[in-house]
Order: C-alpha cells, then sequence, then structure tokens
C-alpha cells in the first residue's frame, strides 16, 4: 500500500490508529503450543495443524477461566492455523485469540479441512473485541498480509462469525486486502450445518438468544465479581459492629455485624446469581428493578425462615437489613446488563440515571440506621 | 428428516420467546436514511437482534427497533453509510468509566 492511500485508509477506517511499522511482516504462530500436533507444509512455509479434540488441560483451563481465574493470560499466538489437511482451495474460517473461543471452535471443526485466521484479540471473545475494535478491520488485514494468505489459498472468502461485525466493515476489508467476508453463524453449534449448507445461515442462526444455558456460565463470574465488592462492605459492618457495639469485640461484631453482612450476601447471591438465571421471569425491563425484586424475595425468605434468631432485634435494625439487601442486589442485577445480549448503551444510560440515585439512598440509608440501633442497642 | 425440522421449530419457538426479552422502549439511537439505502441487505445479515428486513422496493426498513442493541454491526458494514447509531456496550462499568472520563475496558 502506497503512503496516501495508506493515509486515506486511516482517515476512512473508523477504528483507525498508527499502523506500527512492522504490520504486515511474514510471521507464522509458532508450533510450539500444545494444542499443536504437527505442521501442514504451504508455499509460504509449515503451518502449524491443531488437535480438534480438546484435552483435559484445556478443559481444566476453562472450568478455571469460568470462574474468573487466569483469565488475563489464557491466549493463543495469532496467526494462521490449520485444521485438518487443508490445501489451496479450503476455506478461512476467522477467530479471535481468546484460547476459550479458539478451542471451541477446533473443536466445532472435528473432521474438516479448513484454515483459521486467528485475530490477535488480546485474548478477548470475538463480541467483547468487537465493541472494543480490537476484532476489527485493520487487524483483519494486517493479519491476512502477515500470514501471507494470498499466496496460501486461491480464492478470496473469509468466514466471520456475525457477532464479529460490529467491529469490521466488510466492504473496507474487501477494498483492502482483496478478500470477502461471509457472516456466519452466532453459535458455534452452528457451523457445521452451516459449512455443510454451502455456507447459508437459516435466520435462526442469525438471531442473538440468550437462554438459561448460557446465563448458567455467566453466573460464577458475576458472584465471583459481585464479592470482591461486596467483601469490603461486609468487613466494615464486622469492624464497625466490634468497635461500637456493646460488649466484647467478637460478641459485638457477630451480633450487630453478622447479620448486615450477610444481608450484603442475600444481596449479592440475588443479584449475580437467582437474577441471571431467572432474568425472564423476573417482572419489570429494567435489570435494576430485576435485581431488586429477586433480592426483596430471597431476604423475605431467608428472613421468614430464620425466625427466632431476629427476634432480639429493633425493627430499625431489621429495616437497615433490607436496604443493604436491597441496594446491593439492585445494584449487581443492573451490572449484568454489561453480560447480556440485548440492552442497549442507551438504554443502559437511562437505566442508571434512574436507579443509581435510589441504590444510593438505600445503602446510605441502611448504614444510617444500623448505626442508630447500633448506638441504641 | 423428521428429526431435523422438529428440532428446528423447538429452536424457533425458543427464538419466539427470546421476544421476551424487551430492553426499554424509545431509547434507541438507530436512524436509517432509506434514500441512502441501495438495498444490499447485508444490514439484516449482520444484525444479531432482527432489526431490519428488505422491503419489496428493494430497501431496508427497521421492523423492530426497540430490540436494537447498538452493537453498531449494521452501521459499520452498510457499504453507503445509511444507518446511523450510537454504538457501543450497553454496561454499566462503561458508562461509569465514561462519566468518568477514564478510559476503561467493559468486560
Ligand atoms: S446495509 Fe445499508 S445499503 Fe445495505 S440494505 Fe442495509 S441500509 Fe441498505
Ligand atoms: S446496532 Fe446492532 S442491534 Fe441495532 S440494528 Fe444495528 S446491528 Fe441490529
Amino acid at each position: 500500500m502506497s503512503a496516501p492511500s495508506a493515509d486515506k485508509a486511516m482517515a476512512f477506517l473508523p477504528m483507525a490508529k498508527k499502523v506500527p511499522t512492522e504490520a504486515g511482516e511474514f510471521q507464522l504462530p509458532s508450533i510450539d503450543q500444545p494444542f499443536v500436533q504437527g505442521t501442514v507444509a504451504t508455499s509460504v512455509g509449515p503451518v502449524p495443524q491443531v488437535r480438534t479434540e480438546l484435552t483435559r488441560q484445556d478443559v481444566h483451563g476453562h472450568y478455571l477461566v469460568r470462574w474468573n481465574i487466569g483469565r488475563d493470560h489464557f491466549t493463543v499466538e495469532p496467526g494462521l492455523y490449520a485444521v485438518g489437511r487443508p490445501d489451496a482451495y479450503s476455506s478461512v474460517l476467522v477467530g479471535a485469540n481468546y484460547k476459550m473461543s479458539f478451542d471451541l471452535l477446533r473443536q466445532a471443526l472435528t473432521c474438516r479441512d479448513c484454515w483459521l485466521l486467528i485475530l490477535d484479540t488480546k485474548g478477548i471473545n470475538v463480541w467483547c473485541a468487537a465493541g472494543k475494535g480490537t476484532f476489527g478491520t485493520e487487524e483483519m488485514i494486517d493479519r491476512i498480509k502477515a500470514s501471507r494468505l494470498d499466496a496460501v489459498v486461491n480464492h478470496h472468502q473469509l468466514i466471520v462469525p456475525q457477532l464479529g461485525a460490529p467491529g469490521l466493515a466488510a466492504h473496507e476489508v474487501k477494498k483492502y486486502s482483496g478478500f470477502r467476508i461471509t457472516y456466519g453463524p452466532i453459535s458455534l453449534k452452528d457451523l457445521p450445518e452451516f459449512l455443510d449448507n454451502g455456507l447459508q445461515a437459516t435466520p435462526v442462526m442469525r438471531k442473538k438468544t440468550f437462554p438459561l444455558r448460557e446465563r448458567i456460565v455467566l453466573v460464577p463470574v458475576e458472584f465471583m465479581q459481585g464479592l470482591k465488592q461486596g467483601i469490603p462492605l461486609m468487613l466494615f459492618f464486622f469492624l464497625m459492629a466490634g468497635l461500637a457495639g456493646k460488649g466484647s469485640f467478637t460478641e459485638a461484631a457477630l451480633v450487630h455485624g453478622l447479620p448486615p453482612a450477610l444481608a450484603v450476601l442475600i444481596g449479592i447471591i440475588s443479584g449475580t446469581v437467582l437474577t441471571p438465571l431467572f432474568l425472564p421471569r423476573l417482572p419489570g425491563r429494567a435489570f435494576s428493578f430485576k435485581g431488586a425484586i429477586a433480592g426483596f424475595s430471597l431476604f423475605v425468605l431467608l428472613f421468614t425462615a430464620a425466625g427466632p434468631l431476629t427476634h432480639g432485634y429493633s425493627y430499625l435494625e431489621q429495616v437497615s437489613w433490607l436496604l443493604l439487601t436491597l441496594a446491593v442486589s439492585s445494584w449487581l442485577g443492573m451490572a449484568f446488563t454489561g453480560a447480556s445480549t440485548f440492552t442497549s448503551l442507551n438504554g443502559v444510560k437511562k437505566e442508571m440515571l434512574r436507579a443509581m440515585p435510589l441504590q444510593f439512598c438505600s445503602l446510605v440509608a441502611g448504614i444510617i440506621c444500623w448505626g442508630i440501633a447500633l448506638r441504641m442497642s | 428428516m423428521l428429526g431435523d425440522s422438529a428440532a428446528n421449530e423447538l429452536r424457533m419457538k425458543a427464538t419466539n420467546l427470546m421476544e421476551k426479552f424487551h430492553y426499554f422502549e424509545d431509547v434507541v439511537s438507530l436512524e436509517l436514511d432509506t434514500d441512502k439505502c441501495i438495498g444490499c441487505g447485508l444490514c439484516t445479515i449482520v444484525c444479531p437482534h432482527g432489526v431490519f428486513s428488505i422491503t419489496e422496493k428493494h430497501k431496508a426498513r427497521m421492523v423492530a427497533r426497540n430490540q436494537c442493541m447498538e452493537c453498531g454491526a449494521c452501521m459499520r458494514n452498510c457499504p453507503v453509510e445509511a444507518i446511523t447509531v450510537e454504538a457501543g456496550e450497553g454496561c454499566v462499568r462503561g458508562v461509569i468509566n465514561e462519566l468518568l472520563g477514564i478510559e476503561g475496558p467493559c468486560c
């Protein structure tokens, strides 16, 4: 690309940044990666061939990542890989270098011969990376060049997951690389059918749903993040109760600190476990409302179940627990908009402007009520 | 292939059930300039929520505007820039980062 046209490209591309000088330099991924089982000889050199069955280690890694452990380094090297024994006529599928996505992609391609062009999305899945623009036009054009794709295959077609579309402009990629983008299905489980049907996707394949199965896998990460935010608050109650309550530190911390800490925990569970699981069943459209309803229900249930244990406390103190649960469950329920697949930016903004003052008041009122009750006890 | 069609029907049902997942009405920033549209149909392919369809006059039309999640796929892929939408990730952390004026990840 000559300098003027490169400049024009940068002005034109939505997320254009300065192209690093080494961009487009020839590069194949290393064969020294655990999922590589050999190489396929091509005119540009040996392309690493990947296994399509997952090992115990792979699955173990997925499990940890689902619990938010080791998420930052769960990557594979970007570049060109082979599945089976592809040749110059084989399809090229594009993916992200988040190892989870990569593993599920190669698994979905069992018993097929094709090429994988893995973009450098910094270990983030296709959907999120497309939103950020790292799964984007520029990276795609660079990666096609760096892999010398036009020398490896003699066609000009790329199969790209539909959820990558927010980061890409298909006509730009065509213009600057010559490769035509065909958008594949949203879900990997439809990929084999899509490939077998001559790259035709049914309308169902093109719609993003949010079934229970998908919501369940999000629960652990949401819960861990909720805990991270909630634990300081819980410690605060123990500490304040121990210092300000009557009797020994431990006794006061347990008697007056444990209930509000539990109330926060109920809020966390309601917002990060119940809200995702019962999302379509919970009333209202605002996630903050759904979260609050979940929190209220679980609170009433457990409060009733606790029966006599709550008798020694003043009404004020009991009300403070409820306020805390509502604030936390509503806040974390609202946070689940980030993981959902149908909430819009402007919708979330609108919801936040309405809900955050209420959540804040509920939290502060809860703390104040609790503090007064503690002084009076 | 009775099994297949039955399975497909089930999935259709599940997809229709999915329409229950509405977020708010009338907050979406999606706009379509029908005059510019050349009817290529790419927006109907990339949209994950079936917002567009192509009319008999070979023009795009918004058939489910409230379902739009402002992902920006249609805008970015429209070859003639007929679609505008304030694209962004609809998530709390992203909005807070924006309010505070810091660069930060969403997911
Ligand atoms: S992508 Fe643009 S030009 Fe093509 S049908 Fe949609 S609005 Fe019309
Ligand atoms: S922004 Fe996304 S959800 Fe909205 S119409 Fe465009 S493609 Fe569909």
